[in-house]
C-alpha cells in the first residue's frame, strides 16, 4: 500500500448554518486525519454560502477519503483539491510582533521592509509587522524575526483559489 | 399558490408525519415534548408505541424500517431522552438504516444555560447521526421536517435527529407541504458511469474466478435489488456469497449461493474471497469482521466495488474499478449490458472454479458433535429452521455465539427478514427491534434469537410487547456465559475467563410471568422440537430458555489478524494455530 505522505489544500463550499464547521472538524478528528490549517468565513451573502480551505497531509488514499468523507456531509456543496486541480495561489496573513531596542529593532524593520511587511503598530519598543505570502515565506520570516525579539505571532492559515477565469 | 396553512409547531409535526406518510411513532414522554405529545392525543392517523427505554425506540424503529423499507420514527424528549437514544442512533449509522429521531430541547432561550434537562443534543448526535438539525425558528419546522425524511432515506440511508426547543412546539407559524421542500444541496448520484458498466463486464467476461460478494446495500435498495442480482447471478453463473448484513438478498438454498463470509462465515465463501481473480462487491464496505487481514485479502484478485456512498470506495481496501450508484440502478445496467453483449463466462474455467469450491464445500465446515444429553445452540437453531422455514417469519437476534449461530444456520430466502445489528454489535437490539417488525408485520411470527446476557439488555420491553399484544417469541440460547467473550478468553487469553460468567441469572420462566408473558423451558434435545412448538402456538409474547451447553465454541473462526486462509474449523484446530501479536490488539 501506498505510505507516501503528501500535502494537499481543499476547499470546501458549505451552507453558513450552525454546526457546519463543528461537522468537518468533528470529521477530521473522528477519523484520525490532520489538519495543518483551516480558515472559513463566509463568501456569498445572499445565498449563505462559506467556503473553508483546510491544508492536510495523508497518503493518496487518505487523501482521497477524506475528500470522499467531505462530499457525504450534508450541508457541503463543493469539495475541490487545489493541489491536483491545477495551479492556483495559497496565500497566508500574519501579524508579527516584535519587541527591542537598539540595533536589534533597526535589523528588524530592514528585514520587514525586505519581505515587503507593513508596519501597522509601533511602540518606542516594538513593532507588530503585517504580511502576506506564502506558508512558506511567512515561516521564514518569523524564523528570522526569533533573535530580533519576536513575542508574539497570529497567523490565519491558508487562503486558496485556482488561477485562471473559472470559479471553484 | 395558495396561502401557507398557519398552525403550532407542535401540529406541524403531526401533520409533517402524516404527509410523510407515517403511521407509527415510537417514543417516550418528557416535559419537553408535552406539547407533541398533546397533539399526539387528539388525532388517530399517527399510532404512538410507548417502549420502555429510548434506546429501544430507536431499535423498534430500525426492526420497523428494516422490515418495510420505510423511515422508522422516534419521539424522545430532551437530556436524558436524547442521551439514551444515542446507541440506537450510532446502531442506524453504522448499519445504514433510515430513522427520524425527533428530540425535545429546553425552550431557545434557556439552551447554553444548564437548563434542567438540557443536552447539547446536535452537539452529541453529531458524530453518530447521518445529519441533525436544531430548529430555532418556527418559519423553519416544516421544511426541516421534510429535509430530515429526505436526507434519512435518500442516497445511504441513515440516522436524522431533529431537536426541537419547546418554545418552537408552542409558537404558531406557516406550514409547507413535502412537494414544497427541495434540499439546497444534497443529491446523491443514483445512476452509474456507462462506461464503467462497460468496464465490469468486461472484467466478469475475462473471469476464471469469479465471485459476488454481495452485502447490505442490495437490501436497502429495496426489493427489486435482490430479484435483480439473482437473476444476474443466474445469468452469469457466478458463485455468490453474502455478508451478515445482506443475508437474504440470495436466496439461502440457492446451489449458487455459499453461505456467509467473514469471521465466522463458512470455509466455501473464505476460500472462495481468498482464491477468486475477479470480485464483484455490490453494496458491501470490506468491513474488518469480512476482510481479515487485509494484507492477505484476496491477494489475486481484480475488485469491482459498487456503492452509493463514494467514500466506502478504497476505504479500507484499493479496488481496481469502483461505481457508484444505487444497486438497483447499477444491477439494471449490469444485466441489460451482459444481455446485449450475449456475453458468456469462460465455461470451462467457470467449471474447474466450482469444482474447486464443490470439494471445499463437502468439509461441511458447520457440522458440529451432536450431543444425547446436551441441548447443542446448532442443533436448536435447526430445529427452529426447519420449524419457521414454511412459514411467514421474521428473525432479528441480539448479539454473541447465537447470533453468528443463527446467521449460520437459519436460512433466508429473501431480504428484509434477517434483523441484527452488524456494525455496531448492540447486545439489547433483537428484542425492541421484534417489536418493531412486529408492529410492521402484525400477522407474522418474529422471533428474537437472543443470548441470555444479551436480552437482559432490554428485557423491560417485554412490557412493551405485553401492552400492545405483540406476540414476539424470544428463543433465549442460554448457555449461562457471555458465550462470545468466553470464546476469545479461551482462544486468546489462556483460558482465563475474566467476569464472563453470569451469576445470578433470573429464571426466564418465571420473569416471562411477570410480565404477562408465556414461559417455557428446555433442557434436553428431546425438549426441543416441543418447545418450539409450543411457542409457536401460544398466542402473545412467549419466552423460550433453551438450556444449551455452556461449553460450545463458534466454528469456523478466522481468528483476528489472521488470513481467510488461516480459518479455524473447530476444537481441534486451536492448538496448531496460534493467534499473533497483532491480532492480539484487534477486537
Ligand atoms: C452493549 C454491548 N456490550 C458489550 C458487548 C460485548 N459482547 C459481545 S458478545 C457478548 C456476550 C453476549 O452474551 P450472550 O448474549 O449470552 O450471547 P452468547 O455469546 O452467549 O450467545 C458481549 C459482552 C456488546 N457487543 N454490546
Ligand atoms: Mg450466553
Amino acid at each position: 500500500m501506498e505510505t507516501r505522505i503528501e500535502r494537499h489544500t481543499i476547499c470546501v463550499l458549505v451552507d453558513n448554518e450552525a454546526g457546519v464547521l463543528a461537522r468537518v472538524i468533528g470529521l477530521f478528528s473522528g477519523r484520525g486525519y490532520n489538519i495543518e490549517s483551516l480558515t472559513v468565513a463566509e463568501v456569498e451573502k445572499s445565498q449563505r454560502l462559506s467556503r473553508i480551505t483546510v491544508v492536510t497531509t495523508g497518503t493518496p488514499m487518505i487523501i482521497e477519503q477524506i475528500k470522499a468523507q467531505l462530499s457525504r456531509l450534508v450541508p457541503v456543496h463543493k469539495v475541490s483539491d487545489l493541489t491536483i486541480e491545477g495551479p492556483h495561489l495559497e496565500r497566508e496573513l500574519a501579524l508579527v510582533k516584535v519587541a527591542g531596542t537598539g540595533e536589534k529593532r533597526v535589523e528588524s524593520l530592514r528585514i520587514a521592509d525586505i519581505f515587503r511587511a507593513r508596519v501597522v503598530d509601533w511602540t518606542i519598543e516594538s513593532f507588530v509587522f503585517e504580511m502576506t505570502g506564502s506558508t512558506e515565506k511567512l515561516d521564514a520570516f518569523i524564523n528570522l524575526m526569533q533573535p530580533l525579539g519576536l513575542v508574539d505571532v497570529s497567523r490565519t492559515g491558508v487562503v486558496a483559489i485556482a488561477r485562471g477565469p473559472e470559479p471553484l | 399558490m395558495t396561502g401557507h396553512t398557519e398552525m403550532l409547531g407542535a401540529t406541524m409535526v403531526l401533520k409533517a408525519l402524516a404527509d410523510q406518510g407515517v403511521d407509527v411513532v415510537f417514543g417516550y414522554p418528557g416535559g419537553a415534548v408535552l406539547p407533541i405529545y398533546d397533539e399526539l392525543f387528539k388525532q388517530n392517523r399517527v399510532r404512538h408505541i410507548l417502549v420502555r427505554h429510548e434506546q429501544a425506540a430507536v431499535h423498534a424503529a430500525e426492526g420497523y424500517a428494516r422490515s418495510t423499507g420505510k423511515v422508522g420514527v422516534v419521539l424522545v424528549t430532551s437530556g436524558p431522552g436524547a442521551t439514551n437514544a444515542v446507541t440506537g442512533l450510532t446502531d442506524a449509522l453504522m448499519d445504514s438504516i433510515p430513522i427520524v429521531c425527533l428530540t425535545g430541547q429546553v425552550p431557545t432561550h434557556l439552551i447554553g444555560n444548564d437548563a434542567f434537562q438540557e443536552a447539547d443534543t446536535t452537539g452529541i448526535t453529531r458524530p453518530c447521526t447521518k445529519h441533525n438539525y436544531l430548529v430555532k425558528r418556527i418559519e423553519d419546522l416544516s421544511r426541516t421536517l421534510h429535509e430530515a425524511f429526505y436526507v434519512a432515506r435518500s442516497g445511504r440511508p441513515g440516522p436524522v435527529v431533529v431537536d426541537l426547543p419547546k418554545d418552537v412546539q408552542q409558537t404558531r407559524g406557516p406550514y409547507l407541504g413535502p412537494e414544497q421542500v427541495e434540499h439546497r444541496s444534497y443529491r446523491p448520484q443514483t445512476e452509474p458511469d456507462p462506461a464503467k458498466i462497460a468496464e465490469a463486464v468486461d472484467m466478469m467476461m475475462a473471469a476464471k474466478r469469479p465471485l459476488f460478494y454481495c452485502g447490505g446495500g442490495v437490501v436497502n435498495s429495496g426489493r427489486k435489488a435482490s430479484e435483480l442480482l439473482t437473476r444476474l447471478v443466474h445469468m452469469t453463473g457466478f458463485p455468490c456469497t453474502l455478508t451478515l448484513m445482506g443475508l437474504g438478498a440470495f436466496p439461502a438454498s440457492d446451489k449458487q449461493f455459499l453461505g456467509m463470509l467473514g469471521m465466522h462465515g463458512t470455509y466455501e465463501a473464505n476460500l472462495a474471497m481468498h482464491g477468486c481473480d475477479v470480485m464483484i462487491n455490490i453494496g458491501a464496505r470490506f468491513d474488518d469482521r469480512v476482510t481479515g487481514k487485509i494484507a492477505a485479502f484476496s491477494p489475486g484478485s481484480k475488485k469491482i466495488h459498487v456503492d452509493i456512498d463514494p467514500s466506502s470506495i478504497n476505504k479500507n481496501v484499493r479496488v481496481d474499478l469502483g461505481i457508484v450508484g444505487d444497486a438497483t440502478s447499477v444491477l439494471e445496467a449490469l444485466i441489460a449490458e451482459w444481455k446485449r453483449r450475449d456475453a458468456r463466462a469462460d465455461g470451462k474455467a467457470l467449471d474447474r472454479w466450482w469444482r474447486q469450491i464443490e470439494e471445499w464445500r463437502a468439509r461441511d465446515c458447520l457440522r458440529y458433535q451432536q450431543s444425547e444429553t446436551l441441548i447443542k445452540p446448532q442443533y436448536a437453531l435447526q430445529r427452529l429452521y426447519d420449524a419457521i422455514k414454511d412459514r411467514d417469519a421474521y428473525v432479528t437476534t441480539e448479539v454473541g455465539q447465537h447470533q453468528m449461530w443463527a446467521a449460520q444456520f437459519l436460512k433466508f430466502e429473501q431480504p428484509h427478514r434477517w434483523m441484527t445489528s452488524g456494525g455496531l454489535g448492540t447486545m439489547g437490539y433483537g428484542l425492541p427491534a421484534a417489536i418493531g417488525v412486529q408492529i410492521a408485520h402484525p400477522e407474522s411470527l418474529v422471533i428474537d434469537v437472543a443470548g441470555e446476557a444479551s436480552i437482559l439488555m432490554n428485557i423491560q420491553e417485554l412490557s412493551t410487547a405485553r401492552q400492545f399484544n405483540l406476540p414476539v417469541k424470544l428463543f433465549i440460547l442460554n448457555n449461562q456465559w457471555m458465550g462470545m467473550v468466553r470464546q476469545w478468553q479461551e482462544l486468546l487469553h489462556g483460558g482465563r475467563y475474566s467476569e464472563s460468567y453470569t451469576a445470578s441469572l433470573p429464571d426466564f420462566v418465571k420473569l416471562a410471568e411477570a410480565f404477562g408473558a408465556t414461559g417455557l423451558r428446555a433442557t434436553k434435545p428431546q425438549d426441543v422440537d416441543g418447545v418450539i412448538a409450543r411457542m409457536i402456538e401460544t398466542k402473545g409474547p412467549v419466552v423460550v430458555d433453551v438450556c444449551v451447553d455452556q461449553k460450545e465454541n463458534c466454528f469456523p473462526m478466522i481468528p483476528s489478524g489472521a488470513a481467510h486462509n488461516e480459518m479455524l474449523l473447530g476444537p481441534g484446530d486451536e492448538a496448531k494455530k496460534p493467534i499473533s501479536e497483532e491480532g492480539m490488539v484487534l477486537v
